[in-house]
């Protein structure tokens, strides 16, 4: 049966010369455009840019690790000074430049004002503002690898005194001011995107737009929001502080009598610990910043292509908003054996196994919503299954390195790099990659026709062989890790001991080699797999099929028929919405699905025998 | 216990076989004290793991693959009792680990533990014992000059600094509990001895200390494992565990070389 709200496939126009015209004529405007929708879109191809760099990064490492000898085209030889600049710049542009600015600035930007029936951002000039600078932020981190002493490469956590002292080694002068100052400029824009996103939130819902009927997404930009403003505050302060100890001779992180390389700080009596206390209050929250979006988004796909209610709605609310509060809590659990009082590891590790309750309430939620409901296996729906399978894998590992005698042996080894790449990296892009499937229509509709749909076989190819590959790369480096092999190292063979044989730590790493190939194969065939997705990308632009407005059968204001013509309308032109209630409203029995919009004035008894299911006790 | 039962009856070599050869799928052989225990809870961690992992998944598909038979309802019994599990299996995992940490974190080395230095330098690790009078000799920064043969600036106007003699390689006897003295001159270095189980980051500005007691006689890898340069990778040195009467003649050997 034809589900009652449902739209008819729009027949596409045909195309209007004069109106191409046009277009190319306001094309400089468009690129500096204060349209939420251009701007979120300008963040996904900024943020489509720095994970295609960050990937190819990440396989030159990968192949100098188990092939060292290899010379890099143009390049030569990997040195371990490039491997450290590859390692560097991989997890600075991953964490910043695609998994905080896709799902929040981007998604956010794109979808987050139709969602709660918002005409627009709530402060346009400062969004275009906000996104240029990222932009610039961006340019810079690239720049410093064409700067003498090349890019930093003490790692995205950039611990002084290595990153405070120029004559500390390669990439520390220059290369380290320009990682900085892009790291700083990114702080700012994030902030200031914050501010946005929660003010829009705050003060642009529609009408009947209560804070219960906030689809999980935009709790999760919200959250996100919150936490970014709080984290990124800090980690401002802290790199003003480290220049001040560069440049201005202040000593908040040096210690007195640091002798580096032959130069000798006599200065004050700082502490590289104080620079790890600031730099983790806003690192773990970012790992939070980062999957919080695809947290609401999995849980809104889970229901829609379920034809279900979210499970526990209000609990989900709750649970966000505590992973948000506990996950600015928990940041001296990446302190563990850094020289903190052992007495705090343990305050921190009882912060930190408490956030794993939520995270299960979360997962709980998910299966609940999905158990026995015959989903309809949509693209969008297998990465939102993939997010739950690789949010669970990645998670169950939190606990363990929670404990502080655990961590004693896991940290900084591969254990530690398998865990946040499961949990960040790949949940995270799989909610990427879901929210881009999902709201492929909205992203493509223009004046000239509807939104397209991405290749369903193409797309199931693609969600096939990433989850094969995600588990393959991130699954055996778990073993490397157990083995004892640690994390930023160049070279794991060849390391001498006395007289010419083997050290013990040669043989140590060593052990590693074999997995360590089968993960470097694996990491190339993950890598190879997204080709799929950018050739079904190219594909579905030019002619991927015509979507109806509400294609997948959604009950969130974005897919309301007047919501999403692209370029958009003025703002005059967008209607008033109400909203009736909360999303995710299904009706079914054995044979038929229908769906209540949240924009649908509905027969008031329908309507009373959902609301009785969802707040019964049993 | 149970951990250590179930590691001989179901798990032949899996992760866990101590007095098997290095292999990438194992962790080293344990050489410590300390470790059977970290070993026997990061093993029962890792089974704990493993099983939500498989039924978290089991769930999952058995929840997609069976047809549908009832509309959801919000059942308190399926929203509170598994996380109330839960929450009761991390508190236990949390007190054995607490327990553990504390033995090991919580209180200093015996007043008889053999005292040692470890200083960690871009990218070597020093390792500086006190001699017969049991004292470290003060050091000054302005004073490292390691092609004099002074790398941690050793103050020749100190008179503990007299016998105190320096060693490229951390020798140890064993069954004896080591109070180590962690430094960094320059930079954070990352003391790991991945079969004693031990990992302390060397922070500039602070000492840290850091107690264990090896077991059986061997050489094992000291590596660095927070980044610290160009050099990390290869920041390493070598562990000697004598028996002890082989220690006291190093030892021995050592004092009377030292200037």
């Amino acid at each position: 049966m034809t589900p009652p709200f449902n739209t008819p496939p729009a027949q596409p126009q045909p195309a209007n010369t004069a109106g191409k015209k046009r277009r190319a004529a306001l094309f400089p405007l468009r690129l500096f455009s204060i349209d939420h929708r251009i701007i979120g879109i300008q963040y996904l191809v900024l943020a489509l840019i720095s994970v295609v760099i960050g990937t190819v990064l990440s396989l030159l490492m990968r192949i100098h690790l188990v092939w060292p000898d290899w010379h890099l085209p143009l390049h030569g030889p990997i040195l371990p000074e490039d491997y450290l600049a590859l390692v560097t710049i991989h997890g600075t542009i991953m964490l910043f430049f695609v998994l905080t600015t896709a799902p929040q600035a981007g998604f956010g930007n794109l979808i987050l004002p139709a969602q709660i029936g918002a005409r627009s951002m709530a402060f346009p000039t400062l969004n275009a503002t906000s996104f240029w600078l990222t932009a610039a932020a961006l340019l810079i981190l690239l720049s410093s690898t064409f700067v003498p002493g090349g890019a930093a490469i003490s790692g995205w956590t950039a611990y002084p005194p290595l990153s405070a002292v120029a004559s500390s080694g390669p990439g520390q002068a220059l290369g380290m001011d320009l990682w900085l100052t892009s790291i700083a400029l990114f702080a700012i824009a994030s902030t200031v995107s914050s501010i946005n996103t929660l003010t829009t939130i705050i003060r642009n819902r529609c009408n009947g737009m209560t804070w219960e009927r906030l689809p999980l997404t935009v709790w999760g930009w919200f959250t996100a929001a919150l936490l970014s403003i709080i984290a990124f505050s800090v980690l401002l302060a802290a790199i003003l502080l480290l220049l001040c100890d560069r440049h201005a001779g202040t000593s908040f992180f040096l210690p007195t009598g640091d002798l580096v390389n032959g130069v000798l700080h006599q200065g004050g009596n700082g502490s590289p610990l104080l620079w790890l206390h600031l730099f983790w209050f806003f690192g773990h929250p970012e790992v939070y910043i980062a999957i919080l979006p695809g947290m609401g988004l999995t849980s809104m796909l889970l229901a829609n292509f379920s034809h279900r209610r979210v499970f526990a709605y209000r609990t989900m609310i709750l649970t966000t908003l505590l992973i948000g509060l506990l996950g600015i809590l928990l940041w001296g659990h990446h302190m563990f054996v850094a020289g903190l009082n052992p007495f705090a590891s343990s305050a921190f590790s009882i912060s930190t196994m408490a956030i794993a309750l939520p995270a299960a309430a979360k997962v709980l939620s998910w299966l609940a919503t999905t158990w026995r409901s015959k989903p309809s296996y949509k693209t969008p729906m297998l990465f939102a299954l993939g997010f739950v399978s690789l949010f669970l894998t990645g998670g169950l590992t939190g606990p363990i390195l929670a404990q502080p005698i655990l961590d004693e042996y896991l940290h900084n080894t591969f254990f530690v790099v398998a865990h946040f790449h499961l949990i960040m990296a790949m949940a995270g892009i799989f909610g990427l990659y879901a929210a881009t499937y999902y709201w492929f229509p909205l992203l493509t509709a223009t004046s000239q026709h509807p939104g397209r749909l991405f290749s369903e076989p193409l797309g199931n190819l693609h969600f096939w062989c990433t989850l094969v590959g995600a588990y393959a790369v991130f699954l055996p480096m778990h073993l490397t890790g157990l083995a004892g092999e640690p994390r930023h190292y160049a070279q794991l063979t060849g390391i001498p001991g006395p007289g010419g044989s083997l050290s013990p730590a040669g043989a140590l790493l060593s052990n590693t080699l074999p997995l360590n190939r089968f993960i470097t194969y694996a990491a190339i065939f993950l890598a190879t797999a997204q080709l799929v997705f950018l050739f079904n990308l190219v594909r579905s632009l030019r002619k991927g099929d015509f979507a109806s407005s509400n294609p997948w059968q959604a009950t969130t204001l974005e897919w309301h028929p007047s919501m999403n013509p692209f370029p958009p309308p003025s703002a005059s032109d967008t209607p008033e919405m109400s909203v009736h209630r909360a999303p995710c409203h299904y009706q079914s029995n054995r044979s038929e699905v229908s769906f209540l919009p949240q924009w649908e004035p509905v027969p008031l008894a329908l309507d009373e025998i959902e609301d009785a299911t969802d707040t019964k006790p049993e | 216990m149970i951990s250590s039962h179930l590691t001989s009856a179901c798990l032949p070599g899996l992760l866990l076989d101590r007095a098997a050869s290095r292999s990438p799928w194992l962790l080293p052989r344990d050489a410590s004290v300390h470790g059977l225990a970290l070993d026997d809870h990061l093993l029962i961690n890792l089974w704990i793991a493993l099983a939500l992992l498989a039924l978290a998944h089991l769930i999952l598909l058995i929840g997609l693959l069976t047809r549908r038979h009832s509309a959801p309802t919000r059942l308190w019994r399926i929203e509170y009792l598994p996380l109330a599990a839960l929450a009761l299996l991390f508190a236990v995992l949390t007190l054995k680990a607490e327990r553990l940490w504390a033995s090991s974190r919580y209180t200093g080395a015996s007043p008889t533990a053999l005292q040692v230095e470890v200083t960690g330098v871009q990218f070597a690790w020093y390792f500086r014992y006190p001699g017969p009078d049991a004292t470290f000799g003060l050091t000054q920064p302005k004073l490292v000059a390691p092609g004099e043969g002074n790398p941690l600036g050793l103050d020749p106007t100190d008179p503990h600094s007299t016998d105190d003699f320096i060693s490229s390689q951390l020798v140890l006897p064993a069954n004896r509990e080591v109070d180590l003295r962690l430094r960094a001159q320059d930079v954070i270095h990352g003391f790991s001895i991945p079969e004693m189980r031990l990992k302390q980051n060397a922070v500039p500005g602070q000492t840290i200390h850091l107690h264990f007691t090896p077991t059986t006689p061997g050489t094992y890898a000291i590596l660095c494992t927070q980044l610290c340069g160009l050099g990390h990778y290869r920041m390493n040195a070598t562990l000697l565990i004598l028996p002890r009467d082989q220690f006291a003649s190093w030892l021995a050997a050592k004092q009377k070389a030292a200037p």
